[in-house]
C-alpha cells in the first residue's frame, strides 16, 4: 500500500502536469508560447543551479557550461536520428521518442561533466569553486569553439524543432519536483547544514564533499536538460549561447530569487525572462532599465525576493495550512 | 525587520477554519481557470488573423489594414551594437522615403524594430514575435550570421520572407543541401569576400600571407577558410594560421608567432574592435606589413581606436561613399540630410533590402507571405545603392564587391572586383 501511494505521489505531479500544460499548449500559440518556453527554460535553469547555489550554499558560476555539453549531445543525436523512424509507430511518435532520447543522454553526459569537474574541485570553498566553474564554462566552449565535428563557431544549424510547450513543461516540472524532494529528504538536510556551517556539518557526520559533488552532479544533468530544450526551440546549436553570460544571467535568477528558494528562483527566472521581453520595445534603454532592476530589487531585499524561504512561508495563513498539512500526509 | 509579519504568523495560535481553506483551494482552482480562460482568448486572436490576408487579395481592401507593417531585428545592444543601429536607421530612411511616394500599393509602411542583444536565442524570439504577433509582411534582419540562422526556421516555417542585409555566411540561406524557401539576402557571401582579398592580393604580389581569425566568429572563421582555399588556388601560401578570441586584449604572442615567419600580409577578417586592437600591437611588435580584412571592419570605430595604424591595409567592402556612381552619391546625400553621418555600408545594405522588400511587395499579386516571396525570388536587375541586384537559385545577389584602401587614417577606394 505505502509503495503504490510513493509511486502515485510521485507520478501525480508529472500526469497532472502534462494534462494542464497540454491543455495550456492547445490554447497557446505564436509569440507567447516562444516567451514561455523562454522562460521555462530559465526556470530549469535558476532551480538547477539553487540545488548548488542555494540548498548547498557552494558557488558555481559554470551553468552554461553544463548546459553546452547537454545541448551539443542532445543536437548530436537529433542530428544522427533524423532521418530514422522507428517501425510500427507514426514519424512523429517516433522523433518524439528519440527526442526523450536525446534529452536524456544529454542530461547523462552533462551529469558525468559535473561529475569530473565537481570531483575534484568541490573540495575546494566559496570563491575556488567559482573560479573553476567559470574556468570550465571558458574551456567547454573554447573545445567547442575548435572542434569541427561539432561545427566549431558557427555550431549545428538545421535541427528539426521538437521541443514544445509540453516539453518545456515537463522538464520544469521534473526540475521542481527533484528541487522540493531533494528539500525535504536526508539528503536536502545534509546539504542544507553544509550550507549553514561546513565544519558543523562535518562534525556531525556528514560526509560534506560526497554531498556537495552529488548536489553538483543534480544540477548539471537539469543544466544539460535545459541546453538540449533550448537548442531544440531555436534549432541552433552555436557556442554563442552558452557563454559565461548566460551563466551569470542564471545565477542573477537565484540570488534574486533567493538562495535556497525554490519558489523565488521560479518567480525571478519568470520576473525576469518576462521583464526582459516587454523590454524589448526600448531597444538600447533595454539593459538599463533590466540594470536598474536589478539594483532596485538587490537594494530593497538583499536576501532575494523570498530569502531562504518558499512562497507559502510568506504568505502566512495560507502556509500554516499547507505546511500541517504536508506534515501530516508524510511519516 | 523584515521578519517580523512572518515571525508573528508563526507564533499565532488562531487556526484558521476549515472553511478558509476551502476557499484558498477554490481561489487556485479560480487562478487555474483563468490562466486558461486567459490562454483561450490568445487562440481565438491567433486564429482569427490569418484569414485577414486572404482577403487582401479581393480588389476592394478593407480599411482596417492600411498600412504594412515591416519587422527588423537587430542588436540594438551588445558588443555589435552600430551594427544594428546602422542598419535600423537605414531601414527608417527607406520607410520614410517609401511612405512619401505613396507607400506600397497605396498603403502606409510601418517598421517595428525588435532588440536581440546580439544573443541567437533572442533573435529567435524577438523574430517569433513579429511575425506572430505583429504580423509583418517581411521581416528584415539579421546582422550577423549566427542570428540569421536561428531566424530563418522561423520565416520558413510561419511562410513570412526573411531578407538579411548582411549576414554574409552561406548556410543562412541554405537548410542542408536545400535553399530555404523564405530566406533572402542582400549582399554578397563569405566564399566571395574570401576570394576578393584572395585575388586582391595576389594582384598586389603578395605571397605569402598570415592569416589570424576569431576562432569564436563564425563569419571570421568562414572568411579566413575561403581566403585560404583561394590564395593557395591561385599559387600563394599561407604561411602561419593563429587565431585569438573576440574581446581579448593582448594579441602579442599570436603577433611575435606571426612576425617570425615573415609574411607580406596578414589576413584579419574580424570585427572592428579587435582588428584595431591587433592593428596597433602589430605596430607595436615593428610588423610593417599591411593587414587585409573583410567588411567586419567598416565601422568608425574602426579608426577612433586605431589612430593610424592601419595606415597601408586593406579591406574588402559592399560599396564604399568615394564610389562617384550618382546612386550611391545621392544616398549619402540623404543619409547625411537624417542623420549627420556618412552611411557605412551596413546602412547601405539595410536600404537595400528594404528596397528589395518594397519592389517585390508592389510586384506581388497581393500581400501574402507566398505571393511576395515568389516576387522576392524573381528580383532582377535592380538597382539598390550597392550596386545592380539579381538573386541566383540560392537566394544570394550577384554584384561586385569593392577594395578599400587605408591611408591616413581614412578608407579609399581601390579597387571593384567582380564575381
Amino acid at each position: 500500500m505505502r509503495a503504490l501511494r510513493l509511486v502515485s505521489q510521485s507520478l501525480l505531479p508529472f500526469v497532472a502536469g502534462l494534462a494542464v500544460l497540454s491543455m495550456i499548449s492547445k490554447g497557446l500559440s505564436g509569440s507567447w508560447a516562444i516567451v514561455l518556453m523562454v522562460a521555462g527554460i530559465n526556470i530549469i535553469l535558476a532551480v538547477s543551479l539553487n540545488v548548488v547555489n542555494g540548498f548547498t550554499g557552494q558557488f558555481s558560476i559554470g551553468h552554461a557550461g553544463f548546459m553546452a555539453v547537454g545541448a551539443y549531445t542532445a543536437a548530436k543525436i537529433t542530428m544522427a536520428l533524423r532521418f530514422v523512424q522507428i517501425a510500427g509507430i507514426s514519424s512523429d511518435a517516433s522523433d518524439q521518442l528519440f527526442f526523450l532520447l536525446a534529452l536524456v543522454a544529454g542530461m547523462v553526459a552533462a551529469a558525468v561533466a559535473g561529475l569530473l569537474v565537481g570531483a575534484p574541485s568541490l573540495r575546494l570553498r566559496g570563491d575556488y569553486l567559482a573560479i573553476v566553474t567559470l574556468g570550465f564554462n571558458e574551456i567547454i566552449r573554447v573545445i567547442i569553439e575548435n572542434t569541427p565535428f561539432l561545427g566549431q563557431a558557427t555550431g549545428i544549424s538545421g535541427l528539426p524543432r521538437l521541443t514544445n510547450f509540453v516539453w518545456v513543461g515537463m522538464g520544469v516540472v521534473a526540475t521542481v519536483v527533484m528541487a522540493k524532494r531533494l528539500a525535504e529528504s536526508t539528503h536536502g538536510r545534509a546539504l542544507l547544514a553544509i550550507r549553514e556551517d561546513e565544519i558543523a556539518a562535518e562534525a556531525m557526520g556528514v560526509d560534506t564533499t560526497s554531498y556537495k559533488v552529488r548536489a553538483f552532479v543534480i544540477a548539471s544533468a537539469f543544466a544539460g536538460l535545459a541546453g538540449g530544450l533550448l537548442v531544440h526551440l531555436i534549432q541552433l546549436c552555436t557556442p554563442r549561447s552558452f557563454t559565461f553570460i548566460k551563466s551569470f544571467e542564471v545565477v542573477v535568477m537565484v540570488v534574486l530569487g533567493g538562495m535556497g528558494s525554490v519558489t523565488g528562483s521560479i518567480l525571478a527566472a519568470l520576473v525576469l525572462s518576462l521583464a526582459l521581453e516587454g523590454l524589448r520595445e526600448v531597444q538600447e534603454f533595454r539593459m538599463v532599465m533590466y540594470a536598474l532592476l536589478l539594483i532596485v530589487l538587490m537594494l530593497t531585499r538583499p536576501t532575494g525576493i523570498f530569502g531562504t524561504r518558499e512562497i507559502w512561508d510568506i504568505l502566512p495563513k495560507w502556509g500554516r495550512h499547507r505546511a500541517q498539512g504536508a506534515a501530516g500526509g508524510s511519516p | 525587520m523584515d521578519h517580523r509579519p512572518e515571525a508573528r504568523a508563526k507564533n499565532d495560535t488562531f487556526c484558521i477554519p476549515y472553511y478558509l481553506e476551502v476557499a484558498m483551494r477554490f481561489a487556485r482552482a479560480l487562478t487555474l481557470a483563468t490562466l486558461t480562460a486567459f490562454s483561450a482568448s490568445c487562440q481565438s486572436k491567433q486564429e482569427a488573423q490569418p484569414a485577414a490576408p486572404a482577403p487582401a487579395a479581393a480588389p476592394a481592401p478593407a480599411p482596417a489594414s492600411d498600412k504594412i507593417v515591416i519587422g527588423h531585428v537587430g542588436s540594438m545592444t551588445g558588443s555589435e551594437a552600430t551594427f544594428g543601429t546602422s542598419t535600423d536607421n537605414a531601414i527608417k530612411l527607406a520607410i520614410e522615403e517609401q511612405n512619401k511616394k505613396g507607400g506600397v500599393k497605396g498603403k502606409q509602411l510601418v517598421l517595428k524594430t525588435l532588440d536581440d542583444g546580439g544573443k541567437p536565442e533572442e533573435a529567435a524570439v524577438a523574430a517569433t514575435r513579429l511575425v506572430t504577433q505583429d504580423k509583418v509582411a517581411v521581416l528584415l534582419g539579421e546582422v550577423a550570421s549566427s542570428r540569421s540562422l536561428a531566424m530563418a526556421p522561423i520565416a520558413d516555417s510561419n511562410q513570412v520572407p526573411m531578407i538579411t542585409p548582411t549576414s554574409t555566411n552561406p548556410r543562412v540561406t541554405k537548410d542542408g543541401p536545400k535553399t530555404r524557401p523564405y530566406v533572402f539576402r542582400a549582399c554578397f557571401i563569405d566564399p566571395f569576400q574570401g576570394t576578393v582579398m584572395a585575388k586582391f592580393a595576389t594582384e598586389k604580389k603578395i605571397t605569402k600571407v598570415a592569416v589570424f581569425r576569431d576562432v569564436g566568429n563564425d563569419y571570421s572563421v568562414g572568411l579566413a577558410d575561403f581566403f585560404t582555399k583561394t590564395f593557395q588556388e591561385l599559387g600563394g601560401k599561407i604561411v602561419v594560421d593563429e587565431s585569438y578570441k573576440a574581446g581579448d586584449q593582448d594579441f602579442k604572442s599570436q603577433l611575435t608567432s606571426i612576425k617570425n615567419k615573415k609574411p607580406q600580409g596578414i589576413y584579419v577578417p574580424g570585427y572592428y574592435t579587435d582588428v584595431a586592437l591587433i592593428a596597433r600591437q602589430a605596430r607595436e611588435l615593428g610588423i610593417k606589413v599591411p593587414l587585409m580584412g573583410g567588411d567586419g571592419w567598416d565601422s568608425s570605430k574602426l579608426y577612433e581606436i586605431a589612430k593610424g595604424a592601419l595606415d597601408g591595409s586593406y579591406f574588402s567592402n559592399h560599396y564604399t561613399d568615394e564610389d562617384p556612381s550618382p546612386v550611391v552619391q545621392d544616398f549619402v546625400k540623404r543619409y547625411k540630410a537624417a542623420y549627420g553621418a556618412v552611411p557605412d555600408a551596413l546602412a547601405v545594405l539595410g536600404y537595400d533590402a528594404a528596397l528589395v522588400a518594397f519592389d517585390a511587395m508592389e510586384r506581388a499579386k497581393d500581400l501574402t507571405g507566398p505571393s511576395i516571396r515568389d516576387a522576392i525570388e524573381q528580383t532582377k536587375g535592380f538597382q539598390g545603392v550597392s550596386g545592380v541586384i539579381t538573386l541566383d537559385a540560392d537566394h544570394n545577389p550577384v554584384k561586385p564587391a569593392v577594395v578599400l584602401g587605408i591611408e591616413k587614417n581614412k578608407p579609399h577606394y581601390a579597387a571593384t572586383i567582380s564575381p
